[in-house]
């Protein structure tokens, strides 16, 4: 069937902020399919809370809602829009959770809104467990015993027919959150009520569990004539009990012989049509048993996922393009596959090549929590790796993290060396974020597969495979000893076995440079493939290329002018889908200006290593070696470092050094702006202000910098981004305390010092230079006071209290800095001001993570300016001027993974820990912060009980909060002393206990769901235990938790503004006037 | 890994030469090299009877991962005559298996090659189409290898069958198994030009009684056995010289119900009248679209033949395209209009492959009804 006539508008539904287990994975999607839906002539309507996003960009769709992805806010853009039918199936478990609640709210009915790509009983079935499980059995596919429970009863009494262990899985979420592997009832009880706390039908799946079965994941796609295909089978290294997003992945299946494949094939048809998955992607899940083969169905999605990105990414298949012209009528033979121009897109992908997927998580800022890895996904991001085998493509892999591995090996690591076998075989058997490097840590003690096996049950093929490389590593190392060293065969094998030439430089006792030299002299040089979906049966078209020491390159170089983008690498807090956004829009710039765009990046979850958006695409991680191999077959006319985030910038001058040219603000005034030394130099030079600092390699250059500057001091390693491992040290016994721990965190950079501005506001100024004249792109307040990290805080554009002058001044502070730095491009400046002083906190000679937003808010690509300034233009050429009269306000606000981390300290800090971010629009600043607030898909109700909750400094300031709540209708409660301080001022208030005081206390409260909104700022180190458990409480319950005064009044404007009239929605599209 | 493994080189006619080590036996083989895209079932591609005298490039490149196993093999030995891939895995991993690959490969003096850019040698015989190869770990110089290959017997105009089929009619099961609960009631005459076992054990589980005759069987010799349907099979090279058995075939025609797979179709095709050509490098994977006319549905299939029925040499009149490859258009299914005869050019017993088509061999049992 040709596609459809009879729909001419399509609602599609985003998946909102960045959190864990849905990431920009699902922008990748989204983007393909608003492009998809929009080349075969429909009117796309987009409503996505994201801001950061490609997708919600105004020309990927034709009517661009940045709203709450709230019932409410939809149903009102449905009356609005009228649309014909909403495909809900690209935007992650959101998407289709709210599908659902609009379909059975009867609102699509009402403005007779069709389903595409999924129905209700469709998501119904695959979604709630219990329905699942029960259609699994009716046609004769084996899950595991257990059963679907909504109370606590029901589950006990579950557990006694079937014992432990358990595992406990609650319906419609996504990443697994609120699950778990319990083993006992003490553990039983609370995860139970979690689980049904976490899901929104209060459902929860208990199966027994099956830990260390191997888990494969089937990427599937059907069409509405039941044509039927598998894009990609995933086999996990981790086996199950590690959720799929943290556990390593390897495309195709490794150890699966036909018969056991096809049969894994047949299920997934059979489940796939009774689960009715009518048009587009799904993804199943298995687990098999390696003793025996048998196979039980874990779970299914029916829409494009985390697995599907990654399985488009591994086979050149783009699941989400094709999804979304099956979901408008077509047929999977009626579309071409791209790749090969000439073959139908119904087809199965043969590749050529092992694709090797490892995640990458950020405990590092969640001290106190457990590491080991379970059920629950924790990862923030994840990196691809393309080899001609395994071990090649784990090795690129692993030194794409960017973690400061460089391969498998744990050589420099001094924390493996002195671990014990106990302690090492006990995280090995859970499995931990450094999984890899303590198997070859136990492989250096001695340790064989075979042992491993039993310990981790990870299958004995990877564990083989791993040994192999171990094993020569150690040959390498033997024979780099003996006087002829390493010979040119072997030196070749161990390129081919994916050895970096930094790890090789480790065994050799060289350093990168020499290996590289030494490897070249040799004539080894990397070959380029394409990844074509069809291991080279047919000719293919598309360029998208992955190094390998293979014979032959296929890369071939054009004569056309070129120029290479950096990307971001893998996502991990403070670097993620904003800096990926700023390189598509360099590609996008570099291609209108006829310039041949080349992308290198790692990270499968991008729109920018669709292959479909640069002139060419190299998969490969972002070091030195690999991205240096790119430039000396390329020979591009420049490299743009600025869009990546930090990681391009690391690179910037040793790769300037091996004399790649540059476009942009060049590597040396990169270092000038990140060398404190210098930078402050150059701050004096032009009577700029900036918090007093110093710099510290030792404790005792520490204390001598407080000396001179004094307490408050703001502390943090060089050359960091999103703040890690920074910190407010207020006297000299935490100074000492954090040298001694962060200088594992610095590598070989020094430490910082600044005197800490105590309540000072906060601005971000993101601005454009061509090297002579300065334009700003936009300004932004911070709510939160500094100290608070930018990328945590809300911010609000424009600036609400700015005085005229203070406005003049970031303006030209901000013109002499870029003018200074020579800045060609995008520059971002942190301001602090106190009383009149305008303060340098930082600046970042690069695209900012606010470089969406601001772009966003005053609808101007400034990625795509910057790329034009670089190419040569100047400002006045391109036409740019900064228009600081904005008739709406744009609220950012930001989004914590805090329900993965029981322990987690929830008050905000500066460093970074936010994951993703929203935006509330409209034309008044209460509603948009309350808009940016609600999308970050925490409800506060107009009226309702508040829990209040600060520290006696904080008192004052907090009395007129509480009356104008209680004016609104609010109910207060208070601990004691709170209590006290607002009935002695004539406010009704309703005493609670403190957790100490006994109970019903305040955590039982927050339990029962009598706490609507918590106002709390920190109240010191002795009630962190108190104030854990009720972040913890609050956040399992889902209730408001409000932790900053200024975020407190912004909120009560919010509320004001909401009890007062409903809100408008409004499109993009609309505000900019187009 | 760390001593010293034996060398070998894949040479083939046109000059172009690989380097690698040696897999399996070591020495020399000659065949046809061409190459195959499934990226499981190297087991059933080895033992199939229709990669005789082929050396099989796998292009997926991890190959041996899950062993050999007791129970996927598609006849009694290996029949290619040799095997190249680019990493072998001495690792075994899978609970069936109960021996490695370079093992099997020793066992039935295999030689094959690994450790070379199969992605290289496969966009050359894509490009260059399938040609004549050798593999050695001898030191023998390029030109002489050539040359070997050179007065090496070819592939096109030789029947090759001749040296796959029985020897003599035998009956399937080979190993007698309890009598089944429900007699079988279709006598089903197979004809073996070199049969997958997994089209016979598809059969028999479909309530088959099986007799399997050798290829030059004459058509009496078939009805005097008194079937109720012929059973045309796979096998290796050039149908064209196969003309005994076209001959039977063209007897066979509207006594019994017939159906054939792969070879099967190319003899069914020429009884027919019709003409065959010889792909440029071959269909030999498991992800190839099959369109089935009828329904308009697609099916993926297993595919493994060099040579194909051209499309437009069938007679109009009696013969009906029932399957075409969205690929490249090819022939690959008909069915005759009026006499109880159909066929298909790919494999709906897969092995390896997806099971799509499956319904294929339920068709014929309707036929025998
Ligand atoms: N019965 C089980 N026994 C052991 N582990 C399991 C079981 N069921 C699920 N798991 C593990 O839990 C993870 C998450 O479960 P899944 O249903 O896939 O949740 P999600 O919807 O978050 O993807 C799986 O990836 C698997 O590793
Ligand atoms: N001297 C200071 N006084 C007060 N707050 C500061 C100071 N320096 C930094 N901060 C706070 O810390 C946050 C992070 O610091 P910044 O230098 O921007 O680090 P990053 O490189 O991670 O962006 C800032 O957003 C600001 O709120
Ligand atoms: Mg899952
Ligand atoms: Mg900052």
């Amino acid at each position: 069937m040709p596609k459809r006539n009879d729909i001419k508008k399509i609602l599609v539904i985003g998946s909102g902020p960045i959190v864990i287990g849905q990431a920009c994975e699902f922008d990748y999607s989204g983007t393909q399919a608003c492009n998809a839906l929009r080349e075969e002539g429909y009117s796309v309507c987009l409503i996505n809370s994201n801001p950061a996003t490609i997708m919600t960009d105004p020309e990927f769709s034709d009517r661009t809602y940045i709203e709450p992805l709230h019932v409410e806010a939809i149903e009102k853009i449905i009356e609005q829009e009228r649309p014909d039918a909403l495909l809900p199936t690209l935007g992650g478990q959101t998407s289709l959770n709210l599908a659902v609640e609009l379909s059975e709210a009867g609102i699509l009915e009402k403005y007779n809104v069709e389903l595409i790509g999924a129905n209700l009983e469709t998501i119904q079935v695959a979604e709630d467990r219990e329905l699942f499980r029960n259609a699994m059995k009716e046609i004769g596919m084996n899950v595991p015993d257990g059963g679907c429970v909504h109370t606590l009863e029901e589950a006990e009494a579950l557990q006694e027919r079937i014992g432990f262990p358990l595992i406990i899985r609650p319906a419609f979420t996504l990443g697994g959150i609120g699950g778990s592997v319990v083993y006992n009832m003490e553990e039983y009880v609370p995860a139970v009520q979690w689980g049904l706390s976490a899901s929104p039908v209060s459902e929860v799946l208990i199966e027994q569990s099956v830990l260390g079965w191997k888990e494969y994941e089937l990427e599937i796609m059907r069409d509405g004539a039941d044509n039927f295909v598998i894009i990609c089978s995933i086999e996990n290294l981790d086996p199950m009990g590690v959720h799929t997003g943290d556990s390593v992945t390897v495309a195709p299946a490794q150890t699966l012989t036909d018969t056991e494949y096809q049969a894994l094939r047949d299920a997934a048809k059979k489940i796939t049509r009774r689960v009715g998955v009518e048009t587009g992607g799904a993804n199943i899940q298995f687990a098999v048993n390696p003793d025996n083969g048998d196979m039980v169905v874990i779970e299914m999605n029916p829409r494009v996922s985390r697995s599907s990105a990654l399985a488009s990414k591994a086979t050149g298949f783009p699941i989400a393009k094709i999804a979304a012209k099956l979901a408008v009528g077509y047929r999977l033979d009626e579309i071409t596959n791209d790749i090969t121009r000439k073959t139908p897109a119904c087809f199965e992908p043969s590749i050529d090549y092992v694709v090797v997927k490892v995640p990458r998580w950020d405990f590092e800022k969640f001290p106190g929590n457990d590491r080991r890895l379970n059920s629950q996904m924790k990862s923030v991001g994840e990196a691809m790796g393309i080899g001609r085998t395994f071990k090649e493509a784990l090795g690129k892999t692993l030194r794409s993290l960017e973690n400061g591995w460089s391969g498998f090996h744990a050589n420099n690591m001094p924390d493996y060396r002195e671990m014990s076998r106990e302690a090492l075989t006990d995280d090995l058997r859970f499995g931990t974020p450094d999984r890899l490097l303590k198997l070859w840590q136990a492989f250096s003690i001695g340790m064989t597969p075979e042992e491993l096996f039993d310990i981790t049950k990870i299958d004995i093929w990877f564990l083989q495979n791993l040994h192999q490389m171990y094993d020569f590593e150690t040959y390498l190392a033997t024979a780099a000893k003996t006087p002829e060293g390493i010979d040119t065969e072997t030196l070749r094998r161990a390129k081919q076995l994916g050895f970096s030439d930094k790890h090789l430089g480790i065994l050799m006792g060289a350093d990168e440079l020499s290996v590289r030299e030494m490897r070249k002299n040799a004539g080894i040089v990397p070959s380029y493939k394409i990844v074509d979906t069809c291991a080279a049966e047919f000719e293919s078209f598309t360029p998208y290329f992955y190094s390998t020491y293979d014979e032959e390159n296929e890369s071939i170089r054009s004569d056309r002018k070129k120029v290479i983008i950096l990307g971001g690498g893998p996502n991990r807090i403070g670097q993620g889908i904003e800096f990926d956004y700023c390189c598509v829009h360099g590609i996008l710039a570099l291609k209108s200006l006829g310039i041949e765009a080349i992308m290198i990046n790692c990270n499968p979850e991008t729109v920018s290593t669709d292959y479909d958006v640069a002139d060419k695409l190299y998969f490969e991680p972002l070091t030195y070696e690999d991205v240096l191999n790119i430039i000396e077959l390329e020979k591009p006319d420049g490299i743009i470092t600025q869009f990546g985030g930090q990681t391009p910038l690391k690179l910037a001058i040793p790769l300037e050094k091996a004399g790649v040219p540059f476009w942009g603000t060049s590597p040396d005034s990169i270092d000038l702006a990140e060398d404190r030394d210098r930078f402050g130099a150059l701050l004096n030079k032009l009577g700029i202000p900036q918090p007093q600092g110093g710099t510290a390699r030792s404790i005792e250059e520490a204390l001598k910098v407080s000396e001179r500057i004094g307490y408050p001091l703001m502390v943090r390693p060089s050359y960091v981004l999103g703040g890690r491992a920074m910190e407010i040290v207020y006297d000299q016994n935490g100074l000492k305390q954090y040298m001694t721990s962060a200088v594992t965190a610095s590598e070989d950079h020094p430490v910082l010092l600044d005197r800490f501005l105590e309540n000072a506001f906060e601005f971000d100024v993101d601005a454009i230079c061509d090297g002579e004249h300065t334009e700003i792109c936009g300004m932004m307040q911070h709510i939160e006071e500094a100290g608070v990290h930018s990328g945590d805080s809300m911010a609000v554009m424009p600036p609400y209290l700015l005085s005229m002058s203070q406005h003049e001044d970031l303006k030209e502070y901000t013109r002499q800095m870029a003018k200074a730095l020579n800045v060609k491009g995008l520059i971002n400046i942190q301001f602090a001001i106190i009383y009149d002083t305008i303060y340098v906190i930082e600046v970042n000679p690069r695209a900012s993570r606010t470089v969406p937003f601001v772009s966003k808010v005053t609808g101007t690509p400034f990625a795509k300016l910057a790329v034009e300034v670089m190419s040569g233009k100047t400002l006045d050429e391109i036409g740019y001027t900064f228009n600081d009269r904005l008739p709406y306000v744009a609220v950012k606000e930001s989004v914590f993974p805090f329900d993965r981390f029981e322990k987690a300290d929830i008050f905000l800090r500066p460093e970074m820990r936010s994951t993703g971010e929203v935006m509330g629009i409209s034309s008044n600043f209460g509603a948009s912060v309350f808009k940016a607030f609600q999308a970050t898909n925490v409800q506060i109700p107009k009226t309702g009980t508040v829990f209040i909750s600060v520290n006696e400094g904080d008192r004052s300031r907090m009395l007129p909060i509480a009356r104008e709540l209680d004016k609104l209708g609010w109910k207060i409660m208070a601990t004691r002393g709170n209590a006290e301080f607002m009935t002695t001022r004539g406010l009704p208030v309703k005493p609670v206990l403190k957790v100490s005081e006994g109970r019903p206390n305040i955590i039982d409260h927050i339990k029962n769901n009598e706490i609507d909104l918590i106002i709390k700022t920190p109240l010191g180190q002795r009630s962190r235990t108190d104030e854990y458990a009720i972040g913890w409480a609050a956040i399992k319950s889902r209730v408001a938790f409000i932790t900053t005064l200024s975020a407190a009044e912004a909120i009560l404007r919010g509320l004001r503004t909401y009890s007062r009239k409903p809100f408008e929605y409004k499109c993009l599209q609309e505000y900019y006037g187009k | 890994m760390n001593q010293q493994p034996t060398k070998a080189r894949l040479v083939l006619s046109d000059g172009k030469v690989f380097q690698g080590l040696s897999l399996g036996k070591t020495g020399a083989t000659v065949g046809e090299v061409v190459f195959n895209t499934a990226m499981t079932g190297y087991q059933e591609i080895l033992t199939d009877p229709s990669y005789h005298f082929q050396i099989i490039t796998m292009t997926y490149p991890q190959i041996g991962n899950y062993g050999v196993n007791p129970t996927d093999f598609e006849s009694r030995r290996i029949y290619a005559s040799g095997f190249v891939i680019r990493e072998y895995s001495p690792v075994v991993s899978n609970w069936q298996a109960d021996r490695s690959l370079d093992d099997y490969l020793k066992h039935y003096d295999i030689v094959g090659i690994s450790d070379l850019d199969t992605r290289a040698l496969t966009r050359h015989i894509r490009d260059q189409g399938a040609q004549m190869g050798i593999i050695t770990t001898e030191d023998t110089p390029v030109e002489e290898l050539i040359a070997r290959i050179q007065e090496s017997p070819k592939l096109v105009g030789r029947n090759i069958v001749q040296e796959v089929t029985a020897a003599e009619p035998y009956d399937w099961p080979l190993n007698p198994v309890p009598p089944p609960e429900e007699p079988h009631p279709y006598r089903v005459a197979v004809y073996d030009f070199g049969i997958k076992f997994s089209i016979l054990r598809i059969l028999h589980d479909l309530g088959c009684t099986l007799r399997v005759f050798p290829a030059h069987t004459p058509a009496e010799e078939i009805l005097a056995w008194e079937p109720d349907g012929i059973f045309l099979s796979n096998g290796p090279g050039d149908p064209e010289p196969v003309e005994k058995a076209v001959a039977s075939v063209r007897k066979l025609l509207g006594k019994k119900p017939i159906f054939g797979i792969c070879l099967g179709i190319q003899i069914l095709g020429l009884a027919l009248g019709g003409k065959t050509s010889k792909l440029k490098f071959g269909h030999h994977g498991a992800n190839h679209p099959v369109k089935h006319l009828p329904t308009g549905k697609v099916e993926i299939t297993s595919q493994n033949h060099g040579f194909v029925v051209d499309i437009d040499s069938l007679p109009k009149d009696d013969v009906k395209i029932t399957h075409i490859n969205l690929n490249d258009g090819t022939l690959e299914g008909f069915k005759h209009k009026s006499l109880r005869a159909f066929a298909v050019q790919y494999h709906p017993e897969s092995a390896p492959g997806p099971h799509d088509s499956h319904y294929l061999f339920q068709q014929f049992i309707e036929d025998m009804k």
